[in-house]
């Protein structure tokens, strides 16, 4: 069998909800061939298995469930005739815009005026946190847990005790107890909680699930299937307090210990990765550092609420037909943006100054009565938002004005 | 289970399935003689078989004239044919073993001279410009360089010769554990905790960390195993392009091991380790907190680049230590054929370079059996073993694009990180040992064995395997008994 070939305006790769609204976007804007691979079955990414609801709060007002604010979109899709190749997976994509992709109908190579990225992000293993012992089953990520109950009928344990504060963790300690399992509690390795504040309230509080602060797995117990976990407080370097250790009889730990945005495919391309937000270094049309390569959604950094990662895709969606159609001009100079004082990472990391556009931002640490400034390199002062309350939890969006920025060629934003 | 119509009665009858155990009866197969392998796991390979460096050894670190010196120089000039007959993947990368100080220098010296009496070929000893050649930005004021020093897949080689064996007629009898051996007047009875009974003329011990229990069943009280742990982790294959050869530090005195290094695997990961500690219990297989701290530290003193989310697992392996701790080191194989209980052939202290060596001891074990049985060959052994080398994602896309067009199940990819597709799956599943593990899923299709480590494809395998091959929740098993996977629907399907 030949290996086909195709030219498309602008490809988009994965069809969750920052891929959707990309697409809708992008054709919307103009440009001709729209094409939107995604590797599952159907669209909507990881929206499929969020059946609880709050989503779309901001944007329509409503509080959807996952699969009702991706229909929105798939709704858009169909009716603008953009084309879809499911069940196809991007095995890779080039500095040159050229996708080898793989179906049941074969190779396909595709050469694309602009490509949106859109993948997503993974969670993090139980490898990566190096916990000791000897390897049991019963030890999963939130999220798979999630997909098995909720997409499968199948139920993954009985007595469950959840590593890290994280939303998925949060909805999923809900979840296992209305599906009749025992969840012993939540233990979070830092003084705050990382989920957001109404998951605490929603999905523990009302079920009486106990959160341990500064606590976390230091051992798991079982070489057949999980039979416990060594609980144990930890200091302010995140250190385990010897003494402070106790023994969890549990079958199941589920982890909701960060997600990790899935750049491979970026990194082959030779996109810029940031090591702060583990996405690829953007400008203000959400192009990364290979021209005609955008990305958005969780791929570029992790969201709490899907209203904004629709928002950022449609902007990059909008950009990348921009770009295909011939009609976006790259700038010569650009605006570096910094993070200061309490802030982790800032987004987009250079900007034009010729458009408007919305930064992001999370805070290091929870604080209270603080206003976040933007200053340029002679510390003149260019925005300034009040905030009762910053939480690393709760991203921060600021829309800038591309006045504001003129005489600026470097930015920082700090708490003060 | 595997059972073939011939019964259980024997000419020859291997205990342990693991690399020497497997070799040796692929090696037998090309006879016509019945031969059975009995092991105790639910898969062949389970033991320290699947749990080490998958380094082929090139010979130098062995005294000459002992069994271990020759069989590894041996087995590691074996290797490239068999692993083209089993569809193995094999790399001979070479190693730099590295003097770091003045003081080290003779040591590569003492190693060339030893390896060159070994009958090792090509060694050279290289300045700082050589070793630079070989792996960009090494440091050491200087390195022995052995050309064929070379990396597998310890499991996919031990698998492929099982199933190798399996296709020329062997019986495999899994999660059969011998507990009994009886010496009858023209050989064994064997039998199992299962209790299934075998019948043997000849009886082999490759029990590998249990070889001094089943000495011990067959009368032999001469040998003792203490347990010797080696924890490693696992790194993401993004940094396998560091590494275009192995690189050891030249040997310390009074080390078991080899001291923890880098290991680049045939497919492109990384393993630091392995640590060196005696432990109590031989299937302890656990990673500890201190240990994998300890490796953690030096692999990002090895490599810059590495960060936490590159740690993809850890695992350990236990060496079958024949010296206590408290004098260490090596003592030399055993590999006898017992005057005092003939027919029982005893290999005991099989560890390092046990996987190098494997079909070096085969033959070995092979002309020890001709002394006990008329040995005829069978025109129609098949030294092929059916299948590929590659992953279908190594292959070239034009190649590749006519694969699906024959099957479109190579078209879909269930596995992310790796780029397995459904038909290496469905491959694995239908393998032809019938081994129903999960961790089977793993070892032969390499799904779950990614950065994700399973996260994304777990489900759709969990689908596939209800689907098309009728498995339940309470089918899904890791690879023992109790480790099960889930506790069942979430509602009673209608
Ligand atoms: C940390 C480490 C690193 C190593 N690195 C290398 C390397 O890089 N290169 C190299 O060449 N070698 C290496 N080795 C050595 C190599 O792995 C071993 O020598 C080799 O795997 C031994 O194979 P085996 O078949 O003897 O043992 P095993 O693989 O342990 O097989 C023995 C089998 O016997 C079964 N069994 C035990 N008792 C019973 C019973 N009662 N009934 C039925 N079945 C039973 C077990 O379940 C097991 O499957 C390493 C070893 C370790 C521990």
């Amino acid at each position: 069998m030949k290996i086909k070939k195709a030219k498309r305006d602008v490809v988009v790769v994965g069809g969750g909800p920052a891929g959707l609204a990309a697409a809708v976007s992008a054709k919307k804007e103009g440009a001709p061939q729209v094409l939107l691979i995604e590797r599952g079955r159907v669209l909507g990414g990881i929206l499929n298995q969020c059946i609880h609801d709050g989503f779309g709060l901001h944007r329509f007002k409503q509080a959807l469930s996952g699969p009702e604010y991706a229909q929105r979109f798939i709704d858009d899709l169909e009716s603008l005739s953009i084309d879809v190749m499911l069940n196809t997976m991007v095995l890779s994509l080039d500095g040159e815009r050229r996708l080898l992709v793989s179906s049941k109908d074969g190779l396909m190579e595709i050469e694309a005026g602009a490509v949106v990225l859109a993948m997503g992000c993974r969670e993090r293993t139980a490898g990566a946190l190096m916990l000791p012992g000897s390897r049991p089953t019963g030890v999963y990520t939130a999220g798979v847990a999630q997909t098995l109950i909720n997409l499968q009928n199948i139920m993954v344990g009985q007595e469950a005790v959840i590593l890290g504060s994280g939303d998925i963790g949060l909805i999923m300690a809900r979840r296992l107890t209305l599906e009749g399992a025992k969840v012993k509690g939540v233990y979070e390795i830092l003084p705050y909680a990382s989920g957001l504040p109404r998951n605490i309230k929603q999905c523990l509080e009302d079920y009486q699930i106990p959160l341990h602060l500064a606590t976390t797995v230091v051992e798991l117990h079982g070489s057949s299937r999980l039979t416990g976990v060594t609980v144990s407080r930890v200091d302010e370097a995140r250190r385990p307090v010897p003494g402070t250790e106790e023994f969890i009889p549990c079958d199941t730990l589920l982890l909701s210990v960060g997600l990790i945005p899935e750049n491979e495919l970026s990194r082959e391309a030779g996109v810029q990765i940031d090591p702060t937000t583990g996405g690829a270094v953007v400008d203000d049309t959400l192009m990364t550092t290979v021209p005609g390569i955008f990305s958005c959604g969780n791929v570029l950094q992790v969201h709490d609420v899907v209203d904004d990662v629709s928002e950022e895709a449609e902007s990059a969606g909008a950009h990348a037909a921009r770009y295909a159609m011939g009609r976006m001009s790259p700038a010569d100079t650009y605006v570096q943006l910094r993070a200061g004082k309490g802030i982790r990472y800032l987004l987009p990391q250079k900007v034009s100054g010729q458009m408007d556009f919305v930064l992001s931002a999370r805070v290091t640490e929870p604080m209270e009565n603080k206003a976040l400034v933007l200053r340029d390199q002679n510390g003149k002062g260019i925005l300034r938002k009040k905030k009762i309350r910053l939480h690393p939890a709760v991203m921060v969006r600021v829309k800038v004005d591309r006045d504001r920025l003129k005489g600026a060629n470097r930015i920082e934003m700090g708490v003060e | 289970m595997v059972e073939a119509a011939l019964g259980s009665q024997f000419d020859c009858l291997v205990i342990g399935a693991g690399v020497v155990g497997n070799a040796i009866a692929r090696e037998l197969s090309r006879f016509r003689l019945r031969v059975g392998v009995v092991e105790k796991e639910l898969d062949v390979g389970m033991g320290t078989s699947a749990r080490n460096s998958g380094v082929l050894h090139s010979g130098i670190h062995y005294t000459p004239g002992t069994l271990r010196a020759e069989l590894n120089v041996e087995g590691n000039s074996m290797m490239e044919e068999l692993c083209r007959q089993l569809k193995v993947k094999i790399d001979y990368i070479g190693k730099l073993t590295v003097a770091g100080h003045e003081e080290e220098i003779p040591t590569l010296y003492r190693l060339k001279e030893q390896g060159e009496a070994n009958g090792v070929p090509g060694l050279e000893i290289l300045k700082p410009e050589g070793m630079e050649k070989l792996q960009p930005g090494v440091n050491g004021l200087m390195a022995l360089y052995s050309p064929s020093t070379g990396i597998i897949c310890p499991y996919t080689f031990t698998i492929a010769l099982a199933e190798n064996a399996h296709q020329n007629g062997v019986s495999f009898f899994l999660g059969q554990e011998v507990t009994g051996i009886q010496k009858t007047e023209s050989g064994f009875l064997v039998s199992t905790r299962q209790e299934k009974r075998f019948s043997t003329k000849v009886l082999i011990n490759s029990a590998g960390l249990y070889s001094d229990r089943i000495a011990r069943l067959a009368g032999i009280n001469d040998y003792k195993i203490y347990p010797c742990r080696g924890e490693y982790l696992v790194l993401d294959k993004r940094l396998g392009h560091h590494l275009s050869t192995l690189v050891y530090p030249a040997p310390h005195k009074g080390k078991a091991g080899l001291g923890i290094h880098l290991t680049k695997t045939v497919d492109g990961n990384i393993l630091v380790g392995p640590s060196n500690e005696y432990i109590d219990s031989p299937e302890n297989w656990a990673t500890t907190g201190h240990i994998m701290e300890k490796l953690r530290e030096e692999g990002e003193g090895l490599l810059p680049s590495l960060t936490t989310s590159d740690i993809i697992r850890s695992f350990a392996g236990v060496r079958p230590k024949q010296n206590p701790p408290e004098i260490g080191g090596f003592k030399d194989f055993v590999i006898e054929a017992r005057e005092d209980v003939r027919g029982f052939i005893n290999l005991v202290g099989i560890e390092s370079p046990g996987l190098t060596c494997s079909p070096a001891i085969a033959t070995m074990v092979r002309d020890m059996v001709a002394d006990l049985l008329p040995m005829e060959k069978r025109e129609d052994f098949q030294p092929e073993r059916s299948g590929r080398a590659k992953y279908f994602h190594e292959l070239p896309a034009e190649e590749r694009a006519d694969l699906i067009g024959q099957d479109k199940d190579w078209g879909e990819v269930i596995c992310r990180c790796e780029h397995i597709t459904k038909k290496e799956l469905i491959e694995a599943i239908q393998n032809p040992l019938g081994v129903r593990s999960i961790s089977g899923l793993k070892f032969r299709a390499r799904v779950m064995m990614g950065r994700c480590q399973g996260g994304f494809c777990l489900p759709r395998i969990v689908e596939i395997l209800e689907k098309e091959f009728g498995y339940r929740p309470e089918d899904f098993f890791s690879y023992k008994e109790g480790s099960n996977f889930f506790t069942g629907y979430v509602r009673q399907p209608g």
